[in-house]
C-alpha cells in the first residue's frame, strides 16, 4: 500500500489511459468485450478515487499524495501532482460519472463502440489530470489534451448539428486557453518556475511584486479562459449546441467534469495568484453570475428541447457556482465547491433520463411528450427526484449546495443573495413545468403507449444516483470537511487579515448548515 | 585577395556534402544501366547515401572549425540543419519509391535531384560566406526547379515547374543584389569579417547601403520561405508538385532559407537588428495571418497544407523576431528545434496525402477524405496525429515547437505579436479540424485510395509519427541540443 500512496495520483491519471490503450486492442467485432473492459477499468479508477478519499488527512492545508519529478530540464516542468479536498472532490466526481456514463451508453451507441470508448477513457484520464497538476504547463498540457477525446465525441456519436457543435466546442476554448498561455509564459518569465506552490509562495512572500495593470492582465487572462468553460454569461453561447448535440455519456462528462474545471482553475489559480484583482473586479463578476442564474434559468423556462432546457440550467447552476466563489467568505465558497459536484451529479443524472427518454422516442422535444407518468411510472418517479434536486429541495443534495452559497453572496451583499434566491425560484418554475408537461396529464401520443419501462442497467444506473444525491443532502459533512483547510488556504490569499477572526466566527452557521 | 588552400581538415568537414554529390553521381551514372522494373533500387541507392553521409556528418562533427578560409563553418549550429536536411531526405526517398512506379515516373534522376537538393541546402546552413550561400542556393533551388515539374505529362506540374523557376530566379537575382550592396559597403562577403566590420562601427556612410541591403536579401530569402507578401507562388507550386516533392520542397529548402536568415541577420549583421527587426516583425504578422486565413478557404488538402506551411514559416519568424529583440540564444535555439518537428510533420504529411491521393493523384480534395476513419482507421488516425501535431495540440511535437517559440518571444516581451500568433494557431486548428471531421464525421463513402500503405512509406511514417511523440513527451534533449547549436552564430 505503501507504493500506491507514494504513486496514487500517477495511477488514477494514467489508468484510464491505460484502459484506453487496451480497448484500442479489442478486436472491432467484439463491441460487448470493449464495453466490458471500459466499464471494469472506470469501476477500478472509481474504487481507487475512494481509496484516495478515505486516506485524505483532514485539517491539513497541504498538498497531499503529492509526486514532483522533474521532467522536462528546460525550462524547468515539473511532473507535479497533489491533491487538495476541491481537487479530491472533483476527481471523486469524475471517475464517479464515468462508469455511469458508460452504462448509460451501453445499448445507445452502437456504431464504432471501441473508439467510443477509447475515448471516454482517454477523456477521463485529461479530465483527473487536469485537476491533480500542480505544475502550470502540466496543467495547460492536459487542459488541452483533454478537448481532443470530447470532440470526437460530439462529432462522431453526436446527434443533428454535431460537427458544427464540436467545432464550436474546441475554438471557443482554444481562445481562451491561447491567451492563459500567454499569461502562463508571462509569469515563468517574472518567476523562473511553472511550480504553482513556488509561484504561491514567491507572492506571499513578497519576493514577486506583480504592478497592479500586470496583475490586472494576467487575471483577465487566466478568468477568460476558465469562464469560458464554466461557462459565464456572456461567454455561453458555445454551451447550449455542444449539450444539446453529445451524446449522452458526452453530456455528462461535459455539464459534469468538463465545465467544473472552469471553476476550479478560478479556484486554484485565479484568486490565490491574482488576489487584488479577483477583489477589484469581484462585483463585476458576481454581476455576471447573478445574470447567467437569471438568464439561463428564463431561457431554459421557453426550450421546447429537453436536452436544451438542462443546458440551459447548467448556465444558471454553474452562475451560483462562480457567485460563491467570489463571496470571498467560507459559507459561500464551500458551497460552491458542493454545488460543482451537486450539479455534476444532478445534471448529469437529467441528461442520462432524457438520454433514455431519446433512446424509446427518438425525440426530445417537450411536445412529443405528456402524460408518460402512467406509462413509465417507474421512469417518470426517477425523474422527479432528479429534478427536485436539482432545483435544491432540501433533503437532495441541490439544497445544500444553493443555500450555502446564496448564504455566502448575503454576507457578501445583501442584493446578491436576493437575487440568486430569485434564480432558485426561477429553477423550480422550469423544472416543474417541464416535468408537468412531460410526464402529467393525459397521454397525448400514441407511441408513449408501448414505452418500455427502465430495465435493470438504467434502474442501477439511477439508483446509485438518487442514493448519492440523498446522502450529499443530508450528510454532507465528509465532503465539506475535506475542503476545510483549502478553502482556508485560498481564503488566506484572497482576503487576507480579514480571514482568519472571520473564518472562526463564519464557522456557526456553516456548522448549522450541515446538521 | 588571399589564396585559398585545400587542406585535409576542410575536405573532413564538408564530409557529408562530398558523400551527397558523390552518391548523387552515382546514382545518375547507374540510372541509364538500370531496368526500368529495378529503379527502386537507385532510391535505396540514394537513401543509402543519405545514411553515409549521417555518418559523414558525424565524422565531421568530431573535427569542428572553419574551412576554406573561413567561407563555410562546421559547427554544431550546420551540423543540427543537416541533420534535419538528411531526415527530410530519407523520409522523402521512402515516400517517394511506391509513388514514382505508380505514376509511372520513376527515374533514377529524381534520386540524384533530391540528393543534389539536399546538398544545396546543407551547403546554405553551413556557409559563412554570402557568395558560398548563394551557391548553394542555386544548387538547392535549381535541382528543385526540375523536381516541381517531374511530373512531365501533367500540365498543373508543369505549370508549377514554371512558376517556380521564374519568381525564384527573379527573387534570388534581388539576394544577389543585396550581396552587391552589402560588399559594395563594407568590401566583404564573408559573414564573420562583416561582422566584425559592423560592431567595430565606422561604416557611417554605408549605413543606408546596409538598410538596403537587408531589405533586398530579405526579399531573396522570404521568398524561399514563403513568407507573406511573397508567398503568392506556393499555393499553386505545392500544389501542381508531386505530392513527395512537395514534402521535401515545403521543408528542406524551407528550413535552409531559415538557417542562411539566421545567420545573416541574427548572427553577422545584429547590429543592424533595429531595421531588420520591423521587416521581420511585419512579415511575421502578415505571414501567419495569410497562411491561417487563406488556409481556410481551401478545399484541396495539398493548397491547404501549402497555406499551413506559409503560417508555420510566419510563427518561424515570431521566433526570429524574438531573436533580434534580444532573447537571441533561446530565440535560436527555438527556431532550430521548430524547423526540426515541422519537417517530421510535414514530410510526412506530405507523403501520406501522396499515397492518398491515388494514381494520377486524382483525389487530393478535402470532399475524398470523407469516411476514412472507418475503412483505413489507422491511416486516420496517423493523418491525425500529423495533423493534431501541426495545430500544435500538447502531447505533439508541434506543441513544443510553438510552445519554445512563444516562450522566447516573452522573453523578448514580444507580447502584442505572441497573442496574435496565439490567435492565429486557434484559426489554423479549424482547418486541421475540417480534414478531420471529413476523416471521422462526415457521411459518405470515401473517395482516396485505400490500397496497402506500402512498407517503404510505412516506415517513413513510423519514423516521423515516433519523433513526432517523442518530441512531444520529451523534448529536452533535442532542445538541448537546439540550445547549444544555437551558441556561436554566425
Amino acid at each position: 500500500m505503501s507504493w500506491l500512496n507514494g504513486h496514487a495520483l500517477t495511477v488514477i491519471t494514467f489508468l484510464p489511459l491505460a484502459g484506453a490503450a487496451s480497448v484500442a486492442f479489442v478486436p472491432r467485432e467484439a463491441v460487448k468485450r470493449a464495453r466490458w473492459v471500459a466499464l471494469i477499468v472506470s469501476l477500478a479508477e472509481f474504487l481507487l478515487a475512494l481509496y484516495l478519499f478515505w486516506g485524505f488527512r483532514l485539517h491539513s492545508p497541504a498538498m497531499q499524495f503529492v509526486e514532483n519529478h522533474p521532467w522536462i530540464s528546460s525550462p524547468a516542468i515539473n511532473y507535479h501532482l497533489g491533491v487538495d479536498g476541491l481537487s479530491l472532490i472533483l476527481i471523486l466526481l469524475t471517475a464517479f460519472l464515468t462508469p455511469l456514463s458508460i452504462l448509460a451508453s451501453w445499448s445507445g451507441i452502437s456504431t464504432r463502440v471501441k473508439e467510443f470508448h477509447l475515448f471516454l477513457l482517454a477523456l477521463e484520464a485529461g479530465s483527473i489530470g487536469v485537476f491533480v497538476s500542480l505544475d502550470l504547463f502540466l496543467f495547460f498540457m492536459f487542459w488541452e489534451v483533454m478537448l481532443i477525446p470530447m470532440y470526437f465525441l460530439i462529432g462522431v456519436w453526436g446527434h443533428g448539428r454535431r460537427v458544427h457543435a464540436a467545432v464550436k466546442f474546441i475554438l471557443y476554448t482554444m481562445v481562451g486557453s491561447a491567451l492563459m498561455l500567454v499569461a502562463i509564459l508571462f509569469l515563468y518569465n517574472l518567476t523562473g518556475t511553472f511550480n504553482l506552490e513556488v509561484i504561491l509562495q514567491q507572492l506571499s512572500s513578497g519576493q514577486l511584486a506583480l504592478s497592479g495593470r500586470a496583475e490586472n492582465l494576467l487575471f483577465w487572462a487566466f478568468f477568460i479562459a476558465f469562464a469560458i468553460k464554466v461557462p459565464l454569461f456572456p461567454l455561453h453561447t458555445w454551451l447550449p449546441d455542444a449539450h444539446t448535440e453529445a451524446p449522452t455519456a458526452g453530456s455528462v462528462i461535459l455539464a459534469g467534469v468538463l465545465l467544473k474545471m472552469g471553476t476550479y482553475g478560478m479556484l486554484r489559480f485565479c484568486l490565490p495568484l491574482f488576489p487584488h484583482a479577483a477583489r477589484q473586479f469581484s462585483p463585476l463578476i458576481s454581476a455576471l453570475a447573478i445574470i447567467g442564474i437569471i438568464y439561463g434559468a428564463l431561457v431554459a423556462m421557453v426550450q421546447p428541447d429537453l436536452k436544451r432546457l438542462v443546458a440551459y440550467s447548467s448556465v444558471a447552476h454553474m452562475g451560483f457556482v462562480v457567485l460563491g466563489i467570489f463571496a470571498f467568505n467560507t459559507i459561500g465558497m464551500e458551497g460552491a465547491i458542493y454545488q460543482m459536484a451537486n450539479h455534476g451529479v444532478s445534471t448529469g443524472a437529467l441528461f442520462i433520463l432524457v438520454g433514455m427518454l431519446y433512446d424509446r422516442r427518438h425525440t426530445r422535444l417537450i411536445k412529443d411528450f405528456g402524460g408518460l407518468g402512467t406509462t413509465i411510472p417507474v421512469l417518470s418517479t426517477f425523474f422527479l427526484i432528479v429534478s427536485l434536486s436539482s432545483l435544491g429541495l432540501p433533503m437532495l443534495n441541490g439544497f445544500v449546495g444553493e443555500f450555502l452559497i446564496i448564504l455566502g453572496a448575503f454576507r457578501r451583499h445583501a442584493a446578491y443573495g436576493a437575487l440568486a434566491a430569485v434564480g432558485v425560484i426561477l429553477a423550480a418554475v422550469y423544472l416543474l413545468w417541464m416535468y408537468q408537461r412531460v410526464f402529467l396529464g393525459e397521454v397525448t401520443h400514441e407511441e408513449s403507449r408501448s414505452m418500455p419501462d427502465c430495465n435493470w442497467r438504467e434502474k442501477a444506473i439511477l439508483v446509485a444516483m438518487i442514493v448519492v444525491m440523498l446522502f450529499m443532502g443530508i450528510y454532507p459533512q465528509p465532503f465539506l470537511r475535506r475542503m476545510d483547510a483549502g478553502v482556508a488556504q485560498v481564503l488566506g490569499r484572497v482576503a487576507p487579515g480579514a480571514a482568519a477572526p472571520e473564518y472562526s466566527w463564519r464557522r456557526a452557521p456553516a456548522a448549522e448548515a450541515r446538521r | 585577395m588571399t589564396t585559398v588552400y585545400v587542406h585535409a581538415p576542410d575536405l573532413l568537414r564538408i564530409l557529408p556534402e562530398i558523400v551527397l554529390s558523390v552518391f548523387a553521381i552515382l546514382v545518375m551514372v547507374s540510372e541509364p544501366f538500370t531496368s526500368p522494373a529495378r529503379k527502386s533500387g537507385l532510391g535505396w541507392l540514394a537513401l543509402f547515401g543519405v545514411i553515409v553521409a549521417g555518418a559523414g556528418t558525424f565524422v565531421a562533427s568530431l573535427s569542428p572549425g572553419l574551412a576554406f578560409g573561413g567561407s563555410l563553418a562546421a559547427d554544431g549550429f550546420s551540423f543540427y540543419f543537416i541533420f534535419i536536411f538528411l531526415l527530410v531526405a530519407a523520409l522523402t526517398i521512402l515516400g517517394s519509391m511506391r509513388y514514382l512506379d505508380r505514376d509511372n515516373i520513376h527515374h533514377g534522376e529524381y534520386y540524384a535531384l533530391i540528393l543534389m537538393a539536399t546538398v544545396g541546402a546543407c551547403f546554405m546552413a553551413a556557409s559563412t560566406d554570402l557568395i558560398m550561400i548563394f551557391i548553394g542556393l542555386e544548387i538547392s533551388s535549381i535541382s528543385t526547379y526540375i523536381l516541381a515539374g517531374f511530373r512531365r505529362a501533367d500540365s498543373k506540374s508543369n505549370e508549377a515547374s514554371l512558376k517556380y523557376f521564374l519568381l525564384g530566379s527573379f527573387a534570388t537575382a534581388f539576394f544577389l543584389y543585396g550581396i552587391a550592396f552589402v560588399y559594395g559597403a563594407t568590401g566583404t562577403t564573408n559573414l564573420i569579417a562583416l561582422g566584425e566590420r559592423l560592431t567595430r562601427g565606422d561604416l557611417p556612410a554605408a549605413a543606408s547601403f546596409l538598410g538596403v541591403a537587408v531589405l533586398l536579401m530579405f526579399v531573396g530569402l522570404a521568398f524561399k520561405v514563403s513568407t507573406a507578401p511573397f508567398q503568392i507562388w506556393t499555393p499553386d507550386v505545392y500544389q501542381g508538385a508531386p505530392a513527395p516533392v512537395t514534402a521535401f520542397l515545403s521543408t528542406a529548402p524551407k528550413a535552409a532559407a531559415f538557417a542562411v536568415l539566421l545567420r545573416i541577420f541574427v548572427g553577422s549583421m545584429a547590429s543592424l537588428s533595429s531595421v531588420s527587426f520591423w521587416v521581420i516583425w511585419l512579415s511575421a504578422i502578415l505571414t501567419m495571418s495569410v497562411g491561417n486565413l487563406g488556409a481556410l478557404a481551401q478545399s484541396n488538402v495539398k493548397r491547404l497544407l501549402a497555406y499551413s506551411s506559409i503560417a508555420h514559416a510566419g510563427y518561424v519568424l515570431v521566433a526570429i523576431a524574438a531573436a533580434l529583440a534580444g532573447a537571441a540564444n533561446e530565440a535560436n535555439a527555438s527556431v532550430i528545434f521548430y524547423l526540426l518537428s515541422y519537417a517530421l510533420m510535414n514530410v510526412a504529411a506530405f507523403v501520406l496525402v501522396a499515397h492518398l491521393a491515388g494514381s494520377g493523384e486524382r483525389c487530393t480534395n478535402v470532399e475524398d477524405y470523407v469516411g476514412l476513419a472507418r475503412e483505413r482507421p489507422a491511416v486516420a488516425a496517423a493523418f491525425t496525429l500529423l495533423l493534431l501535431s501541426l495545430g500544435g495540440i500538447p502531447a505533439t511535437a508541434g506543441f513544443f515547437a510553438k510552445f519554445y517559440v512563444f516562450r522566447a518571444a516573452i522573453h523578448a516581451h514580444l507580447i502584442g505579436l505572441t497573442v496574435i500568433a496565439l490567435l492565429n494557431s486557434v484559426v489554423s486548428v479549424y482547418y486541421y479540424l475540417k480534414l478531420i471531421v471529413a476523416m471521422y464525421m462526415g457521411e459518405g463513402k470515401t473517395e482516396v485510395s485505400l490500397g496497402a500503405v506500402p512498407w517503404p512509406l510505412g516506415a517513413a511514417l513510423a519514423v516521423s509519427l515516433a519523433g513526432i511523440v517523442y518530441l512531444g513527451l520529451f523534448p529536452s534533449l533535442a532542445l538541448r541540443w537546439a540550445l547549444s547549436a544555437a551558441q556561436p552564430l554566425p
